[in-house]
């Protein structure tokens, strides 16, 4: 564990090699003690309040998995569905010493100053592991939630499906209505072992002034397959995030959705990479963004290491103000003959001809914009369980309205 | 009059399209536009649906006694007009389905409309995504019945359509101009063919024939196509009634 303190000083200035600088001392280390509390209902009203916004379930009963971090306590833990394991980080080091052979293993600690500062000022996080075989019949939430002005809140999980084994993950971050600033780094590792799927969505609720650098390393092994869902409507100050998806098994597939809208203020530059390196791998990612004002650099990167790997790569952008601008970066790195990779990029605006159309069916123009941006957003997000696949086209819906 | 246009002049990114149309069409009447290619046929259906890209210059569009030359695309609809389009937009991400059902009107259930046009399977599929000719004109019917409409504009509704379907389509056509009907036919419509086949699903009960954006022809369309398809539009023309 040394080596890995070690190499996390070394990369404590390390800038990103994405996304504005943040200069890292302008938020609190410490926090105050937050209190267990077996039951949600525990909570303040405010806080069951803005949990119930981000779409947390805070009954028992309805979802039988939840993990809840708030600032640098772990508030809530409770599991019981047999062959499903989650436990708070700090449990979870204690209970588990194999955890050190997947403790910074996907994710380099060394990346830059915010995995750095993962490692040297840690706070917390959850691990999970899907014992091999287990089908999990409910889906695991955990929810990250900054309550206390200023902070820094580290987080690190590790998420490990064993063979065979299948994970629904949802995690929401959110932030506290009443504060102001605040910083979240994340720091997830997720292992998906032979024939094991996960579906990991993540949907993000923060404030205007709050900063977000998640880091997400996926190793799939072979016949494995990698969901990803990441869903931002909301305001954020900055948020960048590039995971990267290692397709280490023979048939291994990765797939990566992103659906955002960047509203005025929001600096938000986004994407992922896969690298298919074993034969028969194939991967997907699609990104959908929309700005309202804000700012996006979408990106995507795929590398194919192998011949006869299939992989496609789309980014598209709609600009729906007169301030907002969207980079698309889409990237393709075939590194060897036989790969069968493609991407597509489109930057633009709803087109009166669109919008014309449906009027001529008796909508009015909002309404046909509206209907237009909801389509636009619309990714088949495939293996959702039904509950999220309706919230997360009511959240869409509703930022079709609101976008206007 | 259910549709009364008066003087109309039409231009489409600065150049005159249409110059001093003059057209009435009165409730349950079938109306045919015949022309060739760019004669202004297509300019005219946009203009009286209010399409942005054809801007009236001069003269008015009357529908129902109300003046809707300056009426946005959606009062227009929801007064009762509505039209096919020859190449619609592609709208992903939202289902035909759901447009169908979001604009109908009272119409039909369209289910069965679906149904007896053979498309229930794509009410599933994006708008117009991947549609064939075919499945275009038939979606485009599909809407049309479902919004229940006074007057319907359709452009070229059998161009692209194999012969087993234009069969399919010229019955719903001439059910949706309420063949079936005769002193209550209330729906009246504008069609445009090239080939005339639309012609044996439907009587129609007038043609104009457009030439250099001008109406130069008026008369039965039955033997307005026979003319035109022996002697040509310009020879028809020449033969003013």
């Amino acid at each position: 564990m040394s080596k890995i303190k070690e190499r996390a000083k070394t990369a404590a200035n390390k800038k990103a090699l994405y996304g504005p600088d943040i200069d890292l001392a302008g938020f609190k280390k410490d926090a105050s003690v937050r209190d267990y509390t077996p039951e949600m209902s525990g909570l303040s009203e405010e806080e069951q309040k803005n949990l119930v916004e981000a779409g947390i379930v805070t009954s028992r009963g309805e979802r039988l998995c939840s993990y809840l971090l708030m600032d640098h306590s772990p508030v809530h833990c409770s599991v019981s569905q047999e062959g499903v394991e989650l436990l708070s980080m700090d449990d979870a080091l204690e209970k588990h010493d194999g955890i050190k052979d997947y403790w910074w293993k996907a994710v380099d600690v060394g990346t830059d100053k915010y995995t750095a500062q993962a490692e040297i000022d840690f706070n917390g996080g959850y691990f999970v592991r899907v014992k091999a075989g287990v089908k999990a019949t409910f889906p695991v939430q955990a929810c990250l939630y900054v309550g206390e002005e200023g902070i820094a809140q580290n987080v690190h999980n590790v998420i490990i499906v064993e063979e065979g084994a299948e994970l629904q993950l949802i995690t929401r971050c959110t932030a506290a209505s009443h504060i102001g600033r605040g910083l979240h780094v994340g720091v997830s590792e997720i292992y998906v072992k032979k024939g094991a799927t996960i579906t990991s969505t993540m949907i993000h609720n923060w404030g205007e002034d709050i900063v977000v650098r998640p880091r997400t390393g996926v190793i799939v092994e072979e016949g494995a397959t990698y969901m990803s869902n990441y869903v931002l409507m909301r305001p954020v100050k900055s948020a960048q995030t590039f995971p990267s998806v290692r397709l280490l098994g023979k048939d291994a597939v990765a797939r990566l959705n992103t659906v955002l809208v960047a509203t005025k203020g929001s600096e938000v530059d986004v994407g992922g990479s896969v690298s298919l390196e074993a034969t028969g791998t194939k991967a997907e990612i699609i990104s959908r963004t929309i700005s309202t004002g804000g700012n996006i650099v979408a990106r995507g990167l795929l590398v194919g290491h192998k011949p006869g790997v299939k992989a496609h790569l789309e980014c598209n952008g709609l600009i729906l103000s007169e301030e907002g601008c969207i980079r698309a970066i889409p990237e393709l790195d075939g590194r060897v003959a036989g790969v069968e990779m493609s991407h597509e990029a489109a930057v633009g605006k709803i087109s009166p001809e669109q919008v014309e159309y449906l009027m001529a069916r008796g909508l009015n123009e909002e309404e046909a914009t509206a209907l237009i941006v909801r389509g636009f957003l619309n990714v088949k997000m495939e293996g959702l369980p039904e509950e999220l696949q309706e919230e997360i086209d009511r959240i869409i819906f509703e930022s079709g309205k609101s976008v206007l | 009059m259910l549709l009364e246009i008066k003087d109309l002049s039409v231009e489409v990114e600065g150049n005159e399209i249409l110059h001093n149309i003059n057209l009435g069409i009165d409730h349950g009447e079938t109306h045919v536009l015949f022309g060739k290619n760019g004669s202004g046929k297509t300019s005219l259906l946009m203009a009286i649906m209010g399409i942005s890209r054809y801007k009236i210059t001069s003269g008015s569009i009357l529908f129902k006694r109300t003046d809707i030359t300056g009426l946005p695309i959606n009062e227009r609809a929801k007064m009762g007009i509505g039209m096919s389009f020859q190449r619609p937009p592609t709208i992903k991400g939202v289902k035909t389905g759901e447009l169908v059902k979001l604009i109908n009107n009272g119409g039909k259930s369209t289910e069965g409309i679906a149904e007896s046009l053979n498309i229930s399977e794509f009410l599933d599929r994006d708008i117009n995504l991947g549609f064939s000719g075919g499945e275009i004109k038939k979606s485009e019917l599909l809407q049309l019945v479902a919004q229940n409409l006074d007057l319907v504009l359709l452009d070229e509704p059998e161009s692209g359509v194999d012969v087993e379907n234009i069969k399919v389509i010229g019955k719903v056509i001439k059910s949706l101009l309420q063949k079936h009907l005769r002193r209550q036919r209330i729906r009246a419509g504008l069609v445009i063919t090239h080939t005339g086949l639309i012609l044996n699903y439907l009587e129609a009960d007038r043609g104009h024939m457009l030439l250099n954006g001008g109406i130069k022809c008026e008369g039965n369309p039955r033997e307005m196509f026979e003319a035109i398809q022996n002697f040509g539009y310009e020879e028809c023309a020449r033969c003013q009634r």
